[in-house]
């Protein structure tokens, strides 16, 4: 285990890790590691592997070879230790569920039985339905709310627990811009005030860029890791990508363009039709 | 009415009602209807069986619920949990048609199997149908969180070490024990129609979750007690009366909260 400065864990180490589907390679050997309090993005385009591999993080993938560990633990130490937000979460409409009802549950819904909760818990969730601008919409039928709205309350009850990481699987896809934007900035403020650290994926940086300490890049199966300067750059993504792209920068965005005559398939949203 | 063999019959049909009212409220919002469906008929083939060698229904029901709970339970990890189901169900039925086919003794029992009968419900019926009860709606009460996260958030829940299957096929099996219990009084086909109908009604007029499980239970019973009333005073089969007031209770609460909503937009336009 490594250890960084201040002699903690790291908050996730992913080592050696490889997984197969039949005959398909999904991801080989990829290692990285996260810091306590930083804000990572898991990046990469659709089918890359990014939900295996934080299904792999969570326990819910098996590997075939490598080790992960969260806080230094081993699988079955770490599960009160993560929180989680699906990809898709399809909610019934009828669902006789309120918002403050399904942040509640993420308290204590792996205790056997039935309680009413006590005061200091219904508190508990009054803070954090506060902490993600839910107040509003907290005695609302979950299955009534938007995209948006379901987002955060999934992601307060990923918080509830009082988790060190955060995982979170493409929670900006579906939404329309200007909720990608609130989503974004509500989860770095969350995560400084929870002293929580985010891995975050998403097939599109951009909107992460202001925000993100540390991306983790995939392609081809493999991993790049670093500051966003560090990796997203075309030497190193020419070699993740194994042909040369080149990286453009412009107005403060950045474009992973692929050159002419190459498959634009493993080229995040197809950047080169971006236009803002 | 409230004399005599109708004691018997007010007394089963409430705990009947109680444990529909709850074991029905999971059915729904885990979509389970197709099972919940499938679970009793299989439960018929088996009180089927255990009539033709002369062993107690009970025990026949017990086991064959017991059976296409696992079934259902096991084939759906795998496959699609409909065709699973269907499968199961299917099974289940050609068996019950053997059975009935090699049975000398066919008609009023396996009408009854069917259709209930409630009214002839005798003392000693009681007990038993207290004690399996209790064990449903107690496993139901252990299960409740859980229940709940692996209906809405399945990976969710297996990341904290729930594993959704082994809850599902724990669940199921309540279903089986519900079905085991309630068979015998409002039959095979109607135990679905009580289960499904009061809860449907339930989450439709509130988003709380306990205030939508209560519900459940006080449309159950009172399902069970008009049904029980009116049966007595026209000779009309339980079960007739407990599928028109389950699908009714549905029908009437779509109708209020549509209502209700045209109301409050109405007033805003205005
Ligand atoms: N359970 C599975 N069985 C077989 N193939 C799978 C399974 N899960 C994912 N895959 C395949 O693995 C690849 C990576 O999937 P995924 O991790 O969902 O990618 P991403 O989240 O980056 O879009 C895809 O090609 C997908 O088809
Ligand atoms: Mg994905």
């Amino acid at each position: 285990m490594s250890i960084d400065g201040k002699g903690t864990p790291p908050v996730l180490e992913v080592d050696g890790v490889s997984v197969s589907f039949g005959s398909r390679n999904i991801l080989h050997n990829v290692s990285f590691e996260l810091r306590a309090g930083e804000f990572t993005g898991l990046i990469g385009s659709n089918g890359v592997g990014k939900t295996t591999l934080l299904r792999v993080i969570l326990g819910l993938q098996p590997i075939s070879t490598g080790s992960v560990r969260v806080l230094g633990a081993p699988l079955s130490k770490r599960s009160r230790a993560l929180g989680y937000v699906p990809q898709k979460v399809l909610l019934d409409p009828d669902v006789p569920m309120r918002a403050r009802d399904l942040v509640a549950l993420g308290l204590d819904a792996h205790k056997f039985g039935f309680s009413r909760r006590s005061a200091t818990e219904r508190e508990k969730v009054e803070e954090i339905l506060v902490a993600v601008d839910a107040e509003s919409f907290a005695d609302a039928r979950i299955g009534s709310l938007s995209g948006g709205e379901q987002q955060r309350v999934l992601i307060a009850h990923a918080l509830i627990s009082s988790p060190k990481l955060l995982l979170l699987d493409e929670p900006l896809a579906n939404l329309d811009p200007g909720s990608v934007q609130e989503v974004v900035a509500l989860l770095h403020r969350v995560a400084k005030d929870h002293g929580v650290s985010i891995l975050l994926s998403a097939h599109e940086m951009n909107a992460l860029l202001p925000v993100m300490d540390r991306i983790v890049y995939v392609s081809n199966g493999r991993v790049a890791s670093g500051t966003t300067d560090e990796v997203v750059r075309s030497d190193v993504l020419s070699e993740l990508y194994g042909h040369h792209v080149d990286v453009i920068q412009l107005h403060g965005r950045i474009f992973v363009v692929a050159e002419p005559g190459t498959s634009a398939e493993d080229v995040p949203e197809h950047p080169r039709y971006q236009v803002d | 009415m409230f004399t005599g063999f109708m004691v018997n019959a007010w007394q089963v049909g409430t705990i009947v009602a109680v444990v529909a009212g709850v074991v029905g409220f999971f059915v729904v919002l885990r979509g389970a209807a197709f099972p919940a469906h499938a679970i009793p008929n299989g439960a018929f083939a088996g009180a089927a069986g255990a009539n033709l060698i002369g062993l107690n229904p009970l025990l026949g029901l017990g086991v064959f619920s017991a059976l296409a709970a696992l079934g259902i339970g096991g084939l759906g990890k795998r496959g699609r949990p409909d065709v699973a189901t269907a499968l199961a169900l299917v099974l289940m039925l050609a068996l019950g048609a053997a059975f009935l086919s090699q049975s000398t003794q066919y008609e009023p029992e396996i009408y009854s199997l069917l259709f209930g009968e409630i009214l002839g419900v005798s003392s000693t019926q009681i007990l038993p149908t207290l004690l399996l009860g209790l064990a449903s709606v107690l496993a139901i009460a252990v299960l409740y969180r859980r229940l709940l996260l692996t209906s809405l958030l399945p990976d969710v829940a297996a990341s904290k070490g729930v594993d959704p299957y082994r809850v599902d096929v724990m669940f199921l099996l309540v279903v089986g024990l519900a079905t085991t219990m309630t068979v015998p009084v409002v039959g095979a086909l109607l135990i679905f129609s009580l289960m499904i109908g009061p809860p449907a009604a339930a989450r439709t007029l509130t988003s709380r979750p306990g205030a939508a499980l209560w519900l459940s239970v006080s449309f159950s019973l009172l399902t069970i007690w008009i049904a029980i009333a009116a049966s007595y005073q026209t000779n009309w089969p339980v079960g007739f009366y407990v599928g028109v007031i389950s699908a009714a209770w549905y029908l009437a609460a779509r109708t209020y909260v549509r209502t209700q909503s045209f109301l409050v937009l109405r007033r805003r336009v205005i």
